[in-house]
């Protein structure tokens, strides 16, 4: 019994030790005074990879989900007669939840995990030693351009999300199942605050978009240099993304809400 | 000062159990090439990770030009390490970019050079390890030998003053072996660097090297000439120059005696 007491602690102060290690690596590649000349084409370079070559699934996932939410809520709420409700219902759920939450953690499963992969495997093959004995710093020069990269996209591919989400709900609300278009489109807008609604989404989307980017680059930087040590980041990388935007959102949301 | 590099009581361990050097003094004189030899396992690209700063020393001091690098800032430390190179045992070339930026990578990231003549250094360089005609493939399109040669294209792209050489010739071919040794004695001379080779090719780097160390379990067990070498009498370095499977390098790795580990199981 008391075995096992050291073992939880041993585990404990490793995850503590792992935290601030990522803490470390996100205060040396980030809090720096930036490099506009070099950094920027970096950066631009890796919202593009990070962000542009995301907007597929992103687009085809919201436009399915805009019409599944359409299909369902359009079912539930004409049992009330509440069916010109719709246009509300979707666009509250999606800019206040679906949105940040979703676009966060496919951001994790298409972006963050490349990112650490890309990493991990450019420290396996000395890439970033062979850089740092050039004299050139890998944080600046590698993690950092990736942190931002991810940061300033996922917020976007939020707002892309969103707009594709009602758009897949006019579809089958309007188009398909015969709502009055007017009634949908007016509905939604004296609904849908925009500070308090679509504001407080894209918040989200920000606080997620920096969370996801952390954890994918400290993966690949803490990474066994090993091909199951690739394999294991990038998993952790996605799962532990996956829980920190459910967890955070939880707590955005309470903060939200209760008008913190 | 006469040594570029010079090494004090070095001491070095990763973890507290086991350590990999225990107090060697290493001196690398300027302009000449300096072999390091030993068998594998024994710390030598530890020992090029120490010179680079890469590595903290836990005990002694590791002078490069008159500097102590474990005292460096980080700023200094990479100021210094503009005048190293040091060429990996795996290469460590940028996968994703051609040859030739892989060479014009350490010119453009510290110099403001014209691009015309980033373009006429990087082709020097690339034409000094003979791959001029390869400027625009990709790392994966070349053989590991090219691939070495580019990598030490990029090493020497900055001008460095020192040249470090992890293992050059392991998992090279005969003919390309030949080319990387006399690579290394020829840039040190034309370049006037200093070079330090570590290695285990006997028979290569004697032919080349102007002072050699031989280090085993932590301590330097043999140094000199490639003459002396040849004929020292310290059992220890006969055994690594002749290549006598066992003997006072032993064969088999720290164990319990056999009776412990087999009769106590039965």
């Amino acid at each position: 019994m008391f075995n096992y007491i050291p073992i939880v602690g041993q585990y404990g102060i490793e995850n503590i030790r792992q935290f601030g290690k990522a803490g470390m690596l996100l205060f040396r590649s980030v809090f720096r005074i930036p490099h506009f000349r070099k950094g920027l084409p970096l950066v631009i370079q890796q919202v593009y990879a990070e962000g542009f070559l995301s907007l597929l699934i992103i687009l085809v996932s919201s436009l399915f989900i805009g019409m599944v939410l359409a299909l369902q809520g359009y079912h539930t709420l004409s049992k009330f007669g509440a069916a010109q409700q719709l246009g509300p219902l979707v666009a509250l759920s999606v800019t206040r939840e679906l949105g940040p939450v979703v676009t966060a953690i496919l951001f994790a499963g298409r972006a963050g995990s490349a990112v650490t992969a890309e990493i991990a495997l450019m420290k396996a093959t000395e890439q970033l030693s062979s850089m740092e004995m050039m004299a050139v710093d890998p944080l600046q020069r590698v993690i950092a351009p990736r942190f931002w990269g991810g940061f300033i996209s996922n917020p976007l591919l939020t707002m892309i999300f969103n707009v594709t989400a009602v758009y897949g709900a006019y579809l089958v609300g309007v188009q398909w199942l015969g709502l009055e278009s007017g009634v949908f489109w007016s509905n939604m807008q004296s609904a849908v605050e925009f500070r308090a609604d679509v504001c407080n989404g894209l918040i989200k989307s920000l606080v997620f978009g920096a969370m996801v980017a952390w954890i994918a680059v400290h993966q690949g930087y803490r990474a066994k240099p090993t091909s199951a040590g690739i394999a294991s980041a990038t998993t952790r990388t996605v799962v532990h993304s996956a829980l920190a935007v459910l967890g955070l959102d939880f707590v955005l949301t309470t903060m939200m809400i209760g008008g913190w | 000062m006469n040594n570029f590099v010079e090494i004090h009581q070095l001491s070095f361990s990763y973890n507290s159990n086991k350590p990999v050097f225990k107090g060697i003094n290493i001196e690398i004189p300027r302009g000449k090439v300096t072999t390091i030899m030993g068998p594998s396992g024994t710390g030598k690209t530890t020992l090029l990770r120490l010179i680079g700063g890469q590595n903290q020393p836990t005990q002694g001091q590791v002078l490069v030009d008159g500097q102590e690098v474990s005292s460096l800032s980080s700023s200094e430390l990479y100021r210094l390490r503009k005048k190293m190179g040091l060429l990996f045992q795996s290469g460590g070339l940028f996968t994703h970019i051609s040859v030739f930026e892989n060479v014009a990578f350490p010119l453009r990231e510290h110099t403001k050079l014209p691009e015309s003549m980033i373009r006429s250094l990087v082709l020097m360089r690339l034409e000094m390890v003979g791959l001029r005609g390869a400027r625009d493939l990709l790392p994966h399109e070349l053989s590991g030998g090219m691939a070495r040669r580019v990598a030490l294209a990029r090493a020497i792209a900055l001008d460095p003053k020192l040249m470090m050489y992890d293992e050059p010739l392991t998992g090279q071919d005969p003919i390309t072996r030949g080319v990387l040794t006399q690579l290394i004695r020829t840039l040190n001379d034309n370049l006037g660097l200093t070079s330090i080779v570590v290695s285990h090719d006997v028979r290569e780097m004697l032919s080349i090297s102007d002072y050699i160390y031989v280090i085993s379990g932590g301590e330097v067990i043999g140094q000199g000439t490639p003459a002396s070498i040849n004929k020292s009498a310290s059992p220890q370095v006969k055994q690594f120059i002749e290549g006598f499977p066992d003997g006072p390098v032993p064969f088999h790795y720290p164990a319990l005696s056999l009776q412990e580990d087999f009769i106590a199981y039965v």
